[in-house]
């Protein structure tokens, strides 16, 4: 892979339908890409289904996987999204263990701090509700290190395009 | 009607005429209503009884019908049961896919009911197919098939042409339901491509008339569009010169005088050395495969590369940089073209380069090195060329002799060169040569083989008898894996490894054995009665041609070369 290798996003648009999910990552894992994450939900438009992946991978391949999932028959439309230019969001269930009662109140000035939600509490382990860009997630993830990180479940990056700048919708006219 | 009536009327309402196919314990419900319409005159009005080929392997059942697509540009169909039939046909969509040939594969498989569950001869057939087809079917309700078949003729033969699958399960085949037939289909996501950007014509049209070295090099993507005139008329309205890719061989004629024949790794040396020497070098429908261009940052560095494809995804995915790039039909961006240069773009005056280039001329020797006593590979492919008429159609195996062919047999009609380019099929060309009889019946056809490809699929020697599908295999027996040991010879120090096939089978007694004519020819006359017989023959007819097992194929571009580091002799 080259220098230019970074943590892309792709975001289709597709039929929602048996198959689709499978051909795409089947072209994804041709080009030997790991899939970092992947959330797929309905769109907008009734029969259609949003994908969002994320991978590393240098330009050159990324814009080929690009090409070849367009060609794909149930895809209606797909775009590489660069963080710049698009909202990215990930949410993500993080439990703690954190031992003595003591440290309670710090972690959650933390939880708070990262504008988290306590959403499962028993007598030794915390859960966590934790959205934002992954950045802040994989942040909140290391700072829980100290606190008795038991589990965490990611749902992957969702992301939109962002709407397009006004300096470039004027540039544009 | 039930699933297998609707599946055999959507064949018979796409004017199919030919199935080859192979009947199992998942798709006797099709098979059974073949028998319906071929013993009991059960075929609608209005439609041809559809003509089912037995074969005695899958992977010639899809080899036939890819051969029979490609020499006729329409939609070849074949046939396999549940498990290992649809298995086997795996291969043949493998290289009907490389090749961008239209092939639909209707599959048995098991009940609905019993799919996942490891049921007797199941497979994931849908999944295993997904990475050699451009999409597949699993109808899972009756009413389903008449659309899923549509679509998939519709996918298979539109844009750039593809196999397409329909897996379709025993109780769909068996079950009762009312259906409509569609007329057409729509998929959103899957239009047909977009006329030509006049813009973008403009711009290609003024960058080469304004080249000073310009060629062009026309791929297999020239033959699928059926653009031979058009690379014609604007080859010479420019008096640019032609180079085609291996799957291009044939879209323009090789006796023209503005042919350069074949560039790659077995092209022509002048050819592949001339190359990197044009200012303007015009790609229509070929994807730049490492055969044709050698190592691709050492392709012609210093020329402006224009690239026209029907794909998108083949812009800048093996040549990175066009300088100007067209997603467009070839036929549609070269009548463009032809229009703008006849609307009096002015152009250069080329004699210089003209010049230079007739002198590059490949001009195709047919005379003999010897006294014609013993044939030589090379020699038995420039006499195949003498005397097989250039209307007949030729497939190849996949080899030394394939190469040979390349170098030493111009093609002069577009279709009549049917090989396994992309893939590399070892034991296409014979059941290929087979469909494609089946699409021209009214010109020979000759399988110039080699003795390992040809044992690949030599049981369709049984369909050629018992069908009545007469060709003519030209073996070139070397009794060695001839390509595998010259790579052995060059570059593994001759290392001999399991190359050697030995002497058996005596290939006159087998084709004997199957009801068909065996012949072995020494020197050029008994070659030449032998192919005039065969061309005249009911039956299949399988020659012989022992050469030595030390000839090579040269020049050749050895593998990570650039184009112009040829190895001589």
């Amino acid at each position: 892979m080259n220098h230019d290798a970074q943590l892309r996003i792709i975001s289709a648009l597709v039929e929602h339908k048996p198959g689709v999910l499978f051909r795409i990552t089947n072209l994804i894992r041709r080009k030997s890409f790991n899939i970092e994450s992947i959330a797929v939900g309905p769109a907008e438009i009734p029969g259609l289904a949003r994908m969002t992946f994320t991978m590393f991978s240098d330009y050159g391949q990324f814009d080929q996987v690009i090409k070849n999932i367009d060609n794909l028959v149930d895809v209606r439309a797909v775009e590489p999204l660069e963080g710049r230019r698009a909202t990215v969001r990930e949410l993500a269930l993080v439990k703690l263990s954190p031992g003595a009662p003591a440290t309670r109140p710090e972690i959650i000035n933390y939880i708070e701090t990262f504008r988290g939600n306590i959403v499962d509490v028993s007598p030794d382990t915390l859960t966590v509700e934790v959205s934002g860009d992954p950045d802040k997630i994989n942040a909140f993830i290391n700072l829980a290190k100290n606190y008795g990180l038991k589990e965490v479940a990611r749902t992957g990056a969702v992301a939109l395009s962002r709407v397009m700048a006004y300096e470039e919708a004027t540039a544009r006219w | 009607m039930s699933g297998a009536q609707a599946v055999v009327e959507c064949l018979e309402r796409e004017g199919v005429e030919v199935v080859f196919g192979y009947p199992g314990g998942g798709n006797l419900p099709i098979y059974d209503v073949l028998y319906d319409r071929q013993n009991l005159g059960h075929t609608p009005r209005d439609c041809r009884v559809i003509r089912h080929v037995l074969v005695r392997h899958e992977q010639s059942a899809a080899h036939m019908a890819d051969g029979y697509a490609r020499a006729s540009g329409r939609v070849g169909v074949c046939m396999a049961t549940s498990g290992p039939g649809a298995t086997n046909l795996m291969t043949g969509l493998a290289t009907a896919y490389m090749d961008s040939s239209p092939v639909v594969a209707i599959t048995g498989q098991v009940p609905s009911f019993v799919v996942g569950s490891d049921g007797f001869q199941e497979a994931d057939v849908v999944g295993m197919a997904a990475s050699v087809t451009k999409y597949t079917f699993q109808p899972l309700h009756v009413r389903d098939i008449p659309y899923t078949m549509k679509a998939a003729f519709y996918l298979a033969a539109t844009r750039r042409p593809q196999p397409v699958l329909v897996d379709i399960p025993k109780d769909v085949q068996q079950a009762e339901d009312e259906v409509e037939f569609p007329t057409n289909v729509d998929f959103p996501s899957y239009r047909p491509l977009p006329d030509p950007d006049p813009t973008i014509v403009k711009t290609i049209a003024r960058t080469i008339l304004t080249a000073e070295r310009p060629i062009i090099l026309a791929g297999g993507g020239v033959k699928i569009a059926n653009a031979y005139r058009e690379l014609q008329a604007f080859a010479e309205l420019l008096v640019a010169p032609v180079v085609t890719s291996f799957m291009g061989k044939g879209v323009f004629p090789e006796n023209h005088p503005l042919s350069l024949g074949c560039m790659g790794m077995h092209g022509s040396e002048r050819t592949n050395k001339l190359l990197p020497d044009c200012d303007v070098l015009l790609v229509i429908g070929s994807r730049f495969s490492d055969r044709t261009t050698g190592k691709i940052e050492k392709f012609c560095p210093n020329t402006k590369v224009i690239h026209i494809d029907a794909d998108k995804a083949e812009i800048g995915k093996n040549y990175k940089m066009p300088i100007i790039s067209l997603v467009a039909d070839a036929k549609k961006a070269l009548g463009l073209l032809i229009r703008e240069v006849e609307a009096g773009m002015m152009g250069r005056f080329r004699a210089l380069w003209v010049k230079r280039v007739q002198e590059m001329m490949v001009v195709a020797k047919t005379e003999l090195d010897g006294d014609g006593s013993h044939l030589s590979g090379v020699e038995t492919v420039k006499m195949l060329r003498r005397f097989i008429p250039t209307k007949a159609i030729v497939t190849t195996e996949v080899g030394q002799h394939q190469m040979w062919c390349e170098q030493h047999f111009p093609v002069i009609e577009p279709r009549t060169f049917i090989s396994s380019g992309g893939l590399g099929t070892m034991g296409f060309g014979f059941p290929a040569a087979l469909g494609a009889k089946i699409a021209r019946p009214d010109v020979p056809v000759f399988d110039i083989a080699g003795d390992g490809s040809f044992q690949m699929t030599e049981n369709s020697l049984a369909t050629s008898i018992e069908e009545q599908i007469p060709v003519t295999v030209v073996i070139l027996n070397n009794r060695m894996l001839g390509m595998v040991a010259q790579w052995q010879r060059f570059f593994y120090k001759r290392r001999y490894s399991a190359v050697h096939l030995g002497r058996s089978p005596d290939f006159v007694k087998l084709a004997e054995a199957y009801g068909a004519v065996g012949v072995r020819v020494n020197t050029v006359l008994e070659l030449e009665s032998a192919i005039t017989r065969a061309s005249r023959s009911p039956v299949t007819t399988v020659i012989d041609v022992p050469i030595s097992p030390e000839e090579n194929v040269v020049p050749m571009l050895p593998p990570g070369a650039g184009i112009k580091e040829m190895i001589i002799g």
